[in-house]
């Protein structure tokens, strides 16, 4: 379309200085505070760096942020690859969607309290109200206190919550991919006499490719920041730490922002490689279109 | 071609593992349901599923959970507080970013291609890498605890997602319209208010349900920008407060839990083809 030099801008400035003002400049500032002191007044080189990568707190953050990507991203990828072709075979597909999609729709803390509930722990002898223990006591077995079953246990019952909110966006998205491969190819497979196993892995798995590196990326980016579900059920206390809680914690209550600045900085540059691959993502549609 | 049902027994492990995990993704929520309707004393000394060995027996459930956690302990309050933050917070950024959607869509100007990639690349900056620089400006200019703050903030991290989602409708649209307008005299303005909104109202419609929910579940954003003062807090805020304060009281917290759930649940029901076209559109969100 044809327009005056400037008239492009009057609809793209809003957008832009919204932009400048929420996430560039602020994203810039924080690079520099964490060069700085707590409350910025004086310069500290490296040193909020350095105890990003030699707290002990810190690196159990780290730890369990890496023991979340790899439980998680493969899991709810996984999950929601097999859901989605199974379902497609079922008749009562889409009201099974609905329902592992649902806790999309309710909020982290929400599904805090839900599962906290799920993991509630009393000592011997009292009535279980959490639904595990309570399992658990009909076996006969001694009820278990899941959230501070350190180091695995508790943030494996974290994971799992994540599990659960996050296979619906899988399911859908990666459902959606499936429904576009053509009938005929998997078909012709089958009349050729392959199995459904090798059908999955040798023709469904390498056309969804793309559709599975996209959910999976976002998944990652998901778990580096992942926040609200420690902090409402353990707000990382029995060595469940994740760098975002720990983040909200130097800024809130040390009131380090020099500490917490370089925390974030640290957070982004793990996010960056999934940035790349978002940014080289567009091109490659700018280049199909 | 074997007939259907026997097809369908043949696929017995199918239907039974289909069935199992429908089961447990639908069984947590369904405890707490049932456990906001039920009083203190049964709550604590029963597990929730002994209702269901005589679910029509109505004494064992009371609405005194909703009344306490309602008008005593503040929820209803922060209700409000969650839809005054979360309605704006979805026009605002759907706005500017119809705007800029349109222009990098159908018009050519210096650095379109740049700023296009920038916007879309800021799409997974993490929040956390904005909050300190923001909560400093809020707190010189009073915007911290208030509701204008944080329509401002939630309208600039929606706002990525928001443009990448409207180019992308928007880019679609044929480019006949544009041409056969703009012969007929149109200005860009003109094209923009009669055309491509009233094209565009399906995205809108998807994207708005996605800003919806993804305000109305924001915990970060609100804990930094508002904190906990009951007169701005929405719910996840109070609600995330509560599980310190009153841990124990599992029939109170479930009822606040549930309260904070049931907009969400009613708008993705009823909504949910709007809603997952949004998902499509974007898996990925900053």
């Amino acid at each position: 379309m044809r327009t005056h030099w400037f008239t492009p801008w009057l609809y793209v400035i809003p957008a832009l200085a919204t932009l400048m003002f929420f996430l560039v400049y602020p994203s810039l500032n924080t690079l520099i505070i964490s060069f700085f002191g707590p409350q910025s007044e004086k310069f500290v080189g490296w040193t909020n760096y350095l105890y990003c990568f030699t707290d002990e707190t810190m690196l159990s953050a780290f730890r369990n942020n890496l023991f979340w990507v790899i439980l998680f991203v493969p899991l709810t990828v996984f999950l929601g690859l097999v859901l989605a072709v199974i379902l497609d075979r079922v008749p009562y597909e889409s009201f099974v969607k609905s329902i592992i999609f649902m806790p999309m729709a309710i909020s982290f803390v929400g599904a805090g309290v839900i599962w906290k509930f799920i993991y509630s722990y009393r000592p011997v002898g009292s009535a279980q109200i959490g639904i595990l223990n309570a399992f658990l006591s009909y076996l006969g077995v001694q009820p278990i206190p899941w959230l501070i079953t350190r180091p695995w246990l508790n943030n494996i019952c974290l994971i799992v919550v994540g599990i659960w909110i996050w296979t619906g966006f899988c399911l859908v998205v990666l459902s959606a991919s499936y429904k576009g491969i053509p009938r005929e190819l998997l078909e012709a497979a089958r009349v050729d006499g392959a199995n459904e196993y090798r059908i999955f892995w040798k023709i469904i798995l390498p056309l969804m490719k793309p559709t599975v590196a996209v959910v999976a990326t976002t998944m990652v980016i998901n778990v580096l920041k992942v926040f609200d579900i420690v902090y409402v059920m353990t707000n990382g206390a029995f060595s469940t730490e994740v760098i975002a809680n720990r983040m909200y914690k130097e800024m809130f209550m040390f009131r380090n922002y020099g500490r917490a600045s370089a925390i974030a900085i640290v957070l982004l540059l793990f996010i960056i490689p999934m940035i790349i691959i978002n940014v080289q993502r567009f091109r490659e549609q700018e280049a199909v279109r | 071609m074997k007939p259907r049902y026997s097809q369908f027994f043949l696929n017995a492990p199918m239907h039974i593992f289909i069935f199992l995990v429908a089961i447990i993704w639908i069984f947590p929520t369904v405890g707490l349901l049932i456990t906001s309707f039920r009083s203190s004393s049964a709550v604590a000394s029963s597990g929730w599923w002994t209702v269901l060995a005589h679910p029509f027996n109505f004494t064992q459930f009371t609405l005194e959970n909703y009344q306490e956690v309602i008008a005593r302990i503040g929820i209803g309050r922060a209700f409000l507080n969650t839809l005054k933050i979360t309605i704006p917070a979805c026009i605002l950024p759907i706005i500017i970013a119809s705007f800029a959607a349109y222009a990098f869509a159908w018009m050519e100007f210096w650095g379109r291609r740049f700023f296009f990639i920038l916007f879309v690349g800021l799409l997974v900056v993490p929040l956390q890498m904005t909050l300190i620089p923001i909560l400093r400006i809020f707190n010189k200019l009073g915007l911290s605890g208030s509701f204008l703050g944080i329509w401002l903030a939630h309208a600039g991290y929606g706002l990525p997602l928001v443009i990448y989602l409207m180019y992308n409708y928007i880019s679609g649209l044929p480019s006949e319209i544009f041409e056969s307008s703009t012969i007929d005299g149109a200005t860009p303005f003109q094209i923009f208010k009669s055309i491509v909104l009233p094209l565009s109202v399906p995205a809108i419609a998807s994207i708005a349900i996605f800003q919806f929910i993804w305000v109305w579940n924001d915990l970060l954003v609100a804990l930094v920008y508002l904190g906990g003062t009951p007169n701005v807090a929405p719910l996840t805020v109070r609600i995330s407060a509560l599980v310190g304060s009153y841990g124990q009281n599992w029939e109170l917290l479930t009822a606040a839990a549930f309260v904070s759930m049931v907009l969400p649940l009613v708008i993705f029901l009823s909504l949910q083809r709007y809603f997952v076209r949004g998902i499509l559109a974007g898996s990925v969100k900053g």
